[in-house]
């Protein structure tokens, strides 16, 4: 099976969606609010952090005000590159700025399974048969935790879920299931079995931990200490927010980005504040809530601009973005499915957000559908291409076989074309057959993305684990579970 | 000029407007008319006229909370009147509302609480982080004939299971319906736990209320 990830590099596409005026005026209205409104960070340890370094903290309403400064200097010591390593080095990932890259998304409680077609409760099993999935797909370049393993207990759960990732993959495990200090120290441990050790797990973090946020202005306070826990061991975090207009979020796209901008610079300070240069990213999935019912969209036009708009703002903090592109609200693989898609994964690539959250999901990333994965994994290959551009030289232009052919005949004997063909896309999903074979069959992309899925999970062998960290990640899940 | 009034009363509701629905119903106390009327007869008005409005899909969301937010602050307007007259508004229930142990997210259930009061009913929202003993305490202090519990993560929807084996153990499940809610809760966890009914919106939850204490 191929050990090259695909992803988006030096592209030739470009927008501007803000102007550094715009992007500018976004950041002071963050500071403001920062400062003058406040942020909630309900944990002790975080809200210490805060008065040492002189924030104003209401210790009852856990409500810190800090001072535009503060967060300006303290955002000064996150690294602008480092590497999401892999179990297999050869699929280490650089956050360099040029590279999009996309993982499965996350954490769903629902599967349609893969051989019934029914939908049911998400298990261990289900973590374990995607990362497998996942592990063969070029597409795939890294791991979220994509359902919970909701046949295992509360307390370990997380734990549960990235060994049967690392036992099911080589590659990147970025986990945004793990928010309480006991399960982050746990997860920091079996990342050093893999890494070699802890001084060896911070050159190489084969794990990174995601926390979402808790908008309007808030955090989670488990979260809090996780993502302390996972900077002081050099492990990658970032704070995502879902800050969503009308409910979380104000009406309008503007404010919207500036409340979550605030719970994320403000979460990101407090992590730099506490281990200066701790490795740091971006996250988010802002969208706008449905005008009758409130919910969460996961799709629609503000989604697609929030996708371009987020990169500029971590690009104006110089940290990489962890970006909720795909994630539909549709109930099935559908036509709506593809729009929603297609456009928030193109929205966030054309801006080069780093990492796309990502592959699989329905219904607002609840119902996994390995059928979606597998389509999913062609938008982004749709997209990969088409951000390479019309590149234009001499060789393209191709004036030899024009002259060649001439008027009225045909380039498919063509050197030239032999030599370029398979630069041309070749969809797996796509139907391009003629009208009668289909007529005759009415299937559909939807019936080959399935078939492919369960083509891989019959035969696709990832790298084992060494049987010894295996056997050592159960006796570290086990000893917490027996606490 | 009464029924003047209870056309202002129903617009205030329309129009979202808090500070009006006050003003009017100070102004009612002050002209010595029934607050019990100035509710049936002024503000619900406006609250149904907002909620079919909604129904045919020509009202939002925001305006339906706006909506409960104005006959909220109208009704705790009036309370010391009707004290003082010994009135009580018929109520179609009393609900207990919490998000569960372990669980900050309550959005949802705050959104749920005020339709659930505009709707009609009287609630009673513990907040967020609430431990099953508080819960089970509450339901018994204020005699609830119903229970809403929200989580928004799967490791917190266990405590949904929790509070539902509390009040199986005091036998209070037949005299208290348990409805549940958030992101993660699906019809199999429903079943699993044994709650008697979720909904995936604040709508759906009033339209569930309603049929959990048998008003339809």
């Amino acid at each position: 099976m191929p050990k090259t990830i695909k992803s988006i590099t030096n592209p030739k596409l470009r927008m501007e969606i803000l102007s550094t005026a715009e992007i500018k005026k976004i950041h002071e209205a963050t500071l403001w609010i920062i400062e003058k409104v406040g942020v909630r960070f309900p944990s002790k340890r975080a809200l210490d952090i805060w008065a040492a370094n002189g924030a104003d903290v209401d210790a009852d309403k856990m409500i810190v005000r800090v001072k535009g400064e503060l967060i300006e200097k303290a955002l000064k010591s996150c690294p602008a590159v480092y590497p999401l390593a892999a179990r297999d080095p050869q699929q280490d990932l650089p956050l360099d700025g040029n590279h999009v890259y996309v993982g499965t998304d996350g954490c769903g409680v629902e599967v349609i399974d893969i051989q019934s077609g029914k939908r049911r409760t998400s298990c261990l099993q289900d973590v374990a048969d995607i990362s497998r999935i996942a592990d063969a797909t070029e597409e795939v370049a890294f791991h979220w935790v994509p359902v919970s393993a909701q046949d295992m207990p509360a307390g370990t759960r997380g734990l549960h879920e990235i060994h049967a990732i690392w036992k099911n993959s080589s590659k990147h495990v970025q986990t945004e299931s793990i928010y309480n200090e006991q399960e982050a120290r746990a997860a920091v441990e079996m990342a050093a079995l893999i890494a070699g050790g802890r001084e060896n797990l911070r050159k190489r973090p084969v794990l990174s931990l995601m926390q979402c946020s808790a908008p309007p202005l808030g955090h989670d306070g488990g979260s809090l200490e996780a993502a302390l826990v996972a900077a002081e061991y050099g492990l990658p975090t970032g704070f995502m927010t879902m800050a969503a207009n009308l409910t979380t979020g104000p009406a309008t796209l503007a404010g919207n980005l500036a409340v979550g901008n605030a719970e994320v610079i403000a979460g990101t300070a407090l992590i730099q504040l506490a281990f200066p240069g701790a490795p740091v990213f971006y996250a988010a999935a802002q969208t706008a809530s449905d005008l009758r019912s409130g919910a969460y969209t996961g799709g629609g036009p503000e989604d697609f601009l929030y996708g371009a708009a987020t990169n500029v703002l971590a690009d104006f903090y110089r940290i990489p973005l962890s970006m909720g592109s795909f994630a539909t609200g549709a109930k099935e693989p559908n036509w709506q499915a593809g729009i929603d898609n297609s456009l928030s994964t193109f929205m966030a690539s054309i801006v080069m957000s780093d990492m796309l959250l990502g592959v699989g999901f329905l219904h607002g990333s609840r119902i996994w559908s390995f059928a979606e994965m597998m389509m999913d994994c062609e938008i982004f290959s749709i997209i990969h291409k088409m951000m390479q551009g019309i590149v234009v030289d001499d060789e393209t232009l191709a004036l030899d076989a024009i002259a060649a052919v001439g008027p009225g005949g045909n380039f498919l004997s063509q050197k030239h074309t032999l030599q370029h063909m398979r630069e041309l896309f070749l969809p797996q999903f796509m139907d391009r057959r003629p009208y009668t074979e289909w007529e005759s069959k009415k299937d559909d992309g939807r019936d080959w993305a399935l078939a492919k899925a369960r083509r891989i999970l019959e035969t696709h062998q990832p790298d084992p684990l060494d049987k010894g960290i295996d056997a050592e990640m159960a006796r570290i899940i086990a000893s917490l579970e027996k606490q | 000029m009464t029924e003047e009034l209870f056309k202002k009363m129903a617009q205030s509701v329309l129009d979202g407007d808090s500070d009006a629905a006050v003003t009017l119903a100070k102004q009612a106390v002050e002209s010595d008319i029934d607050p019990l009327d100035a509710i049936t007869k002024g503000y619900v008005v406006g609250v149904n006229q907002v909620g079919e409005s909604f129904a045919k899909g020509d009202a939002f969301l925001p305006e339906l909370v706006m909506a409960g937010e104005a006959m909220k602050a109208a009704v705790s307007a009036l309370e010391p009147e009707m004290k003082k007259r010994g009135s009580k508004r018929t109520m179609l229930g009393k609900v207990v509302l919490a998000t569960v142990e372990g669980d900050i997210h309550e959005i949802g259930k705050s959104l749920v609480g005020t339709m659930l009061s505009a709707s009609g009913f009287e609630v009673f929202d513990l907040g967020v982080d609430v431990p099953a003993a508080k819960i089970i305490a509450k339901v018994q202090e204020v005699d609830a004939n119903l229970v809403g519990l929200s989580a928004l993560l799967t490791t917190t929807m266990v405590k949904q299971k929790e509070v539902i084996d509390e009040l199986d153990k005091l036998g209070l499940r037949r005299k208290v319906k348990v409805m549940v809610g958030g992101a993660p809760v699906t019809r199999d966890w429903v079943q699993k736990i044994e709650a008697d009914g979720y909904s995936e919106d604040a709508i759906g939850a009033v339209a569930l209320a309603k049929q959990l204490v048998g008003v339809i």
